[in-house]
């Protein structure tokens, strides 16, 4: 769980939402939604992982991709060291096989620990990998987005991560194969401006941040005066762009159902 | 360090400024006079283009930024007249509403039937503010899918011309899904069944730009920028300060020699000595004649091989360790 440790064995954390004291067990056993304001909490990709889908189902693929610098950005390689460090996984994305009330799915599953779950090279790969599991397995795919955008410190290749998510969504649609994308907090930017908008059902957790220009860009673009909850699940589900908020203890049950009645005319 | 095309071209604008003179002397002065002021006109000109040759010969990715948006260079619709004949602009999108950062239509390129779509700036304060300054809202996106889609049935290639600071990332925009309108332009720029050319032409600016670039060849123009953010944008994320602009744009490596050089543009298209903007006919030219190659390469492709290639053209950009 991402909340600040608190307490001398650090048995309490605070959250991050009403701010009150609260016992980490209780919180953990809570899926992280804090039991006094129901704040969701965010989740690294294993986290997600265990508490999405079928106890052990998880195969990871596409473990030997690596962030290189391409650029050679400034500070780039010791940020990605960091974030390697910090999260344990390779980059922001983490893919692979898994199942669903025991239907098969391909997934990915991105990590906001991780240089803000940001796609370059790496995360695009590993998206449009995802995809195309899902066309040579005739299996639904279940995204899980969290990002702050396309990773400036790749530069162009990045913005060239949008287009080619986007044509393996594509893909997908070509071949039936059944695409649904769930919203946590925050999904923005080079990632919602591409595959995670294209996908055929898109769900999104409860006050998650959800928006094209961050805060700091629409500022220097002038943008002042916004609605109180301009980019959020919620202003998104008001505008037909999401089609569900779904609370996180239903999000299991509910990507279940929906791989089921969408995928049921695929084998597995 | 310049802010703007203006501030960094002063000396340049001085020198012809000084040009504009002598001349406007020589057509008014005495037949004795005409001698010392031609040696003196001859004298200036050497100077000014001598100031090209040096200060445009190797641009830096921020100079190119500014090079890039000045308002004299040429904008989608300046082609489209020197180029597409027969042009009849369509508006609508209908879905909402008319935008004016992204125009189109059908028109003839080489007498053969295209489709254009691309971004439009404007150069005073009424223009610029009627095309939003080139930042198209989910309209122009939705404008574009429809021109995009009316073009592959009936069988035209398409040109798209991208010149763009960013899509507009205001209240409206976001109301009406304008991540959803460019991830669907997108989308649909892989469905085509017609050859696709993409032109950068100034600023193609993030995910605004790739809405309408998908294109099975994309060529930049020499002194264009390609850019996952606008480098102020970059540079007030990372070090929380956007005059640092410049040291952004070098290290995202924003020009067409690096897009080339990591193999996300096909080919760069040469511009005339000091920029599109000081010689625009030639500008358009050198595009005419670069597009049309692309184009005439792709003619004869069918439908299914030109998108394909597209996919795997996309679909393999990316550097990274590992398989």
């Amino acid at each position: 769980m991402r909340t600040e440790g608190r307490g001398a064995d650090g048995a309490f954390c605070q959250c991050l939402g009403c701010k009150k004291i609260l016992l980490k067990s209780e919180l953990d056993e809570a899926l992280g939604v804090c039991p006094n304001c129901s704040h969701h909490h965010r989740l690294g990709a294993a986290k997600r992982i265990e508490l999405t889908f079928d106890p052990g189902s998880f195969e990871e693929a596409d473990t030997g991709l690596a962030s290189s610098d391409p650029l050679g950005f400034p500070e780039y390689a010791d940020k990605l060291s960091k974030a390697r460090a910090k999260t344990g996984a390779g980059d922001s994305v983490v893919s692979g096989l898994a199942a669903l009330g025991g239907r098969r799915v391909a997934t990915a599953v991105a990590d906001f620990d991780f240089m803000g779950g940001s796609m370059g090279s790496v995360a695009g790969e590993k998206i449009a990998r995802t995809l195309e599991r899902g066309v040579e397995h005739a299996c639904p795919v279940v995204l899980f987005c969290t990002s702050g955008g396309a990773r400036m410190q790749e530069g162009l290749l990045s913005l060239m991560q949008m287009a080619k998510t986007v044509a393996a969504v594509q893909r997908c649609r070509d071949h039936g194969i059944p695409t649904l994308g769930v919203f946590t907090d925050p999904t923005m930017a080079g990632v919602l401006a591409s595959y995670a908008s294209v996908v055929d059902v898109i769900l999104a957790e409860p006050k998650a941040l959800v928006g094209f220009a961050g805060a700091r860009v629409s500022k220097q673009a002038g943008v002042s005066k916004v609605p109180d909850n301009f980019q959020t699940a919620e202003f998104c589900l008001e505008h037909g762009m999401v089609d569900r908020i779904v609370p996180r203890k239903e999000m299991r049950p509910t990507l279940t159902r929906l791989v089921k009645s969408l995928g049921g005319h695929l084998n597995g | 360090m310049a802010k703007t095309w203006k501030e960094w071209e002063k000396p340049l604008i001085e020198l012809d400024e000084a040009i504009a003179k002598i001349e406007a002397l020589i057509a008014t002065s005495p037949e004795d006079k005409q001698d010392e002021l031609g040696v003196r006109l001859a004298e200036v000109k050497a100077r000014r283009d001598r100031y090209i040759d040096v200060r445009y010969s190797r641009l830096g990715p921020w100079e190119k930024t500014l090079v890039a948006r000045a308002e004299r260079r040429p904008y989608t619709l300046d082609y489209v007249t020197a180029l597409i004949t027969e042009f009849t602009e369509l508006d609508g999108d209908r879905r909402y509403g008319a935008d004016h950062a992204i125009v189109g239509g059908p028109g003839f390129f080489n007498n053969r039937p295209v489709m254009v779509v691309g971004h439009q700036k404007g150069r005073n304060i009424q223009e610029r503010q009627f095309r939003n300054f080139g930042m198209a809202k989910p309209e122009g996106y939705r404008k574009a899918i429809r021109l995009f889609d009316m073009a592959c049935r009936f069988g035209m290639p398409i040109i798209t011309f991208v010149d763009t600071p960013a899509a507009d990332p205001g209240v409206e925009s976001e109301s009406r899904g304008i991540s959803e309108a460019i991830a669907a332009s997108t989308m649909k720029m892989f469905e085509l069944e017609v050859p696709v050319v993409s032109v950068i032409i100034g600023e193609g600016g993030s995910g605004g730009a790739i809405g309408i670039a998908v294109g099975n060849r994309v060529l930049m123009q020499d002194h264009a920028i390609y850019s996952v953010i606008p480098p102020e944008g970059c540079a007030a994320i990372l070090w929380r300060d956007p005059e640092k602009g410049p040291q952004a744009a070098a290290a995202l490596r924003l020009t067409a020699e690096s897009a080339l050089e990591l193999g996300l543009v096909d080919a760069i298209v040469p511009e005339p000595k000091g920029g599109a903007h000081r010689d625009p006919l030639q500008a358009i030219h050198a595009v005419r004649d670069a597009v049309k190659e692309h184009l005439d390469a792709l003619t004869g492709l069918d439908g299914r091989t030109l998108r394909e290639q597209r996919y795997a053209k996309f679909r393999a950009m990316g550097r990274f360790d590992g398989a």
